[in-house]
């Protein structure tokens, strides 16, 4: 579906699902042409800074913050943090150099900026940055592992480039405890072909708040995927900017919130250069007391983006009772010239119909939910586009259904 | 000699106005082989007895018992009716986003034989079946029901009947909303699930047509949540010309 407007206000369907009403097919659209008007600030006229110092104390009303449990991090947000080098682990390549850099790294802050205190506090606090830096044409995949953060409150620095034309998957493994406040920096060099999937597997008390800010120049392109399924507090925030002409990004996200989880994304497009093309689609699962989602889903236009082409959407699946699923797709659009541009969202509950259905053809109960989550989810899963991953993200997305047996 | 019996059926439902009966006394017996016909005006039960047949959470039994070669259905599970060799084919069939017809069909499969089929024979089976139907080969890969169209839909729920060959089948409406072509399709797919595996249909249908293309052993005119009467294929022309009104005239309203 795509719809195009010329308004320059922006627009907003904002949704928030803590008991969703059954359907008969389950899954509820609503999708554009019901264009509430919300008046959200233009999102390119966010306060910036990356120092700590310029930004007042968190209170939770603040636009950034406001579906997010505050007072269970105000170590991130206002506490010192521990910037020091970490350890990790790595599969080597011959063209992917990692090594830690000092803060006068000429890349460090070219992608992006704080727009919040626990961004700018990491900013602030960081020693050293992680670099990984890509070279060479041809495809390859490297991952990076971090199990032993600990739990003293810290702040971490990752500068991940592309140089022009080369090519990668770059994974982000994140396991063990963590409390942590992070900024990744992408930079997508011309020409080049990047994969970014962030991978959260946290022990169940961790709390990550992660800003990964992209800029992506000339005809490159950018996969960026966020699988958030362990820890406590996950909030991974990534912000593209389609800085050159011909730039692509897709963006995925695949969640899944247990009983008292909370995991958030704030995604936001910003359409910079002529001709560029973002998709998003985030897709979230929730079961058991207290499990929380939070997707919002802001992309821009702007005046330098002709030739547009921009899709989002974001899907929930509820599968019992007691839980939350908030759902914004923001979309402000300032130039007329544009190919298309949509958005849709949708929260429903395990559809009893299609339980019903499957196991009139003999399929058991636990068997039947574990298809339909399944098959919601894999659609992300597939477009991860490395194999062995892939196929260890079916097998713990298997072992989170498992937790359903016996509700 | 398989047997289904249906006895002193009573169903209700909760709606917003409380609780509402539906089934007032049903009494059916289908032998294996044998193609019952039952006919009657929208609102009368039809799709009810079908779905309590088949389990379905709504539909709360009052009283009455549903017999499968003497052991009782109604105490089983929905999935455990169908290992049983119970077929419902939906009036409305359900949309399952994210699951193919592929994968459904060999889970579907698996849980009622109890193992998994011979692959080569399966796939070789699926196919042939669609081609029959005249289903193209792309829906294998389409998720269920998903963006098919009324008949596409009605001729995947016969594609299960040939491949899941129950011992019973419930065909709810299978016939409503086809072209003639889609009829005879549908009907052929019918017949030959019944020449392969000699099972028992009760053929719910809201016209007669359906049954110039299979030919019911038994008529039973359905009004009201109660036969009201029964004969052979003869009863079937009757209501071809005089419709339901005989019937409705006696029945008091509400
Ligand atoms: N789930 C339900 N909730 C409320 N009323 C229902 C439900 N199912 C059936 N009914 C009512 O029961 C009556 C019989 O319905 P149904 O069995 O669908 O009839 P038929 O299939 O013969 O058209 C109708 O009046 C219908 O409105
Ligand atoms: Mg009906």
């Amino acid at each position: 579906m795509s719809a195009a407007s010329t308004s320059t206000a922006p627009t907003s369907a904002p949704s928030s699902e803590a008991l969703p009403t059954a359907e008969q097919h389950g899954i509820k659209e609503h999708s554009d042409g019901r264009f509430g008007f919300v008046p959200v600030q233009t999102r390119s006229a966010r306060f910036k800074s990356f120092d700590v110092a310029d930004f007042p104390a968190v209170t939770g009303r603040e636009a950034v913050w406001k579906l997010s449990p505050v007072a269970k991090f105000t170590d991130l947000t206002a506490g010192v943090l521990d910037g020091s080098v970490y350890d990790f682990d790595q599969t080597p390549h011959p063209d992917v150099d990692v090594s830690w850099v000092d803060r006068s790294d000429t890349r460090i802050g070219t992608a992006g900026a704080p727009e919040e205190r626990a961004a700018a506090n990491a900013w602030s606090a960081f020693e050293k940055a992680l670099a990984i830096t890509v070279t060479g044409e041809e495809a390859k995949e490297i991952t990076l592992t971090r199990a032993n953060l600990g739990s003293v409150p810290r702040a971490a620095h990752t500068v991940i480039e592309a140089k022009p034309f080369s090519q990668a998957v770059v994974i982000l493994q994140n396991t063990g405890d963590a409390r942590i406040s992070e900024n990744i920096e992408i930079i997508v060099g011309e020409s080049a072909n990047l994969t970014v999937v962030t991978v959260q597997e946290w022990n169940a008390d961790a709390v990550q708040l992660a800003n990964h800010f992209a800029t992506i120049g000339r005809d490159a392109r950018l996969k960026h995927v966020v699988v958030s399924l362990g820890g406590g507090i996950v909030r991974v925030n990534p912000s593209v900017q389609l800085a050159g002409q011909g730039s692509d990004t897709e963006l995925y996200g695949l969640y899944f919130a247990d009983a008292g989880q909370h995991l958030e994304q704030q995604v936001y497009v910003n359409h910079d250069a002529p001709n560029s093309r973002s998709r998003v689609n985030y897709k979230g699962a929730l079961q058991g007391a207290g499990a929380r989602t939070v997707w919002i889903g802001d992309v821009l236009i702007g005046r330098t983006a002709p030739g547009t082409d921009s899709y989002e959407q974001n899907r929930n699946l509820v599968l019992t009772e007691g839980t939350r699923a908030d759902s914004i797709p923001n979309l402000e659009i300032e130039t007329g010239d544009i190919l298309g541009a949509g958005h849709a969202s949708a929260t429903g509950r395990f559809d009893d119909e299609q339980l019903f259905y499957l196991q009139s053809r003999g399929i058991g109960e636990v068997e039947a939910r574990r298809l339909v989550v399944r098959g919601f989810l894999s659609e992300i899963v597939q477009h991860i586009g490395s194999s062995p991953l892939e196929e260890r993200l079916q097998g713990v997305i298997e072992d989170e259904l498992r937790g359903t047996e016996g509700n | 000699m398989s047997v289904l019996e249906i006895k002193d059926l009573h169903v209700s439902v909760e709606t917003d106005q409380g609780t509402k009966q539906i089934l007032r006394g049903v009494d059916l017996t289908i032998n294996e082989g044998e193609i019952h016909a039952i006919m009657g005006p929208n609102g009368s039960g039809k799709s009810t007895l079908a779905y309590t047949i088949a389990g379905h959470p709504k539909y709360h039994v009052d009283s009455g018992s549903i017999l499968l070669d003497g052991a009782e259905v109604l105490t089983m599970t929905v999935d455990e009716r169908a290992r049983a060799g119970l077929f419902l084919a939906m009036q409305y069939p359900v949309e399952i986003p994210g699951v193919t017809v592929t994968n459904f069909l060999r889970t579907a499969k698996t849980a009622i034989d109890g193992e998994a089929p011979a692959i080569r024979h399966w796939i070789k089976d699926v196919r042939e079946s669609m081609v029959r139907l005249r289903m193209d080969k792309s829906f294998a890969e389409r998720n269920v029901n998903e963006g098919f169209s009324g008949g596409e839909k009605k001729r995947n729920e016969i594609l299960q009947l040939e491949l899941l060959k129950p011992r019973f089948a419930v065909l709810d409406e299978t016939d409503s909303g086809l072209d003639v072509d889609a009829l005879k399709i549908v009907s052929e797919g019918v017949n030959r699930a019944k020449e392969n595996t000699g099972l028992g249909l009760l053929l719910i249908t809201h016209y007669t047509r359906i049954l110039r293309y299979i030919k019911p052993d038994f008529v039973h005119v359905f009004v009201d949540g109660r036969i009201a009467e029964q004969g052979g294929p003869e009863l079937a022309d009757r209501l071809e010309d005089e419709g339901y009104d005989r019937f409705l005239a006696e029945t008091p309203v509400g």
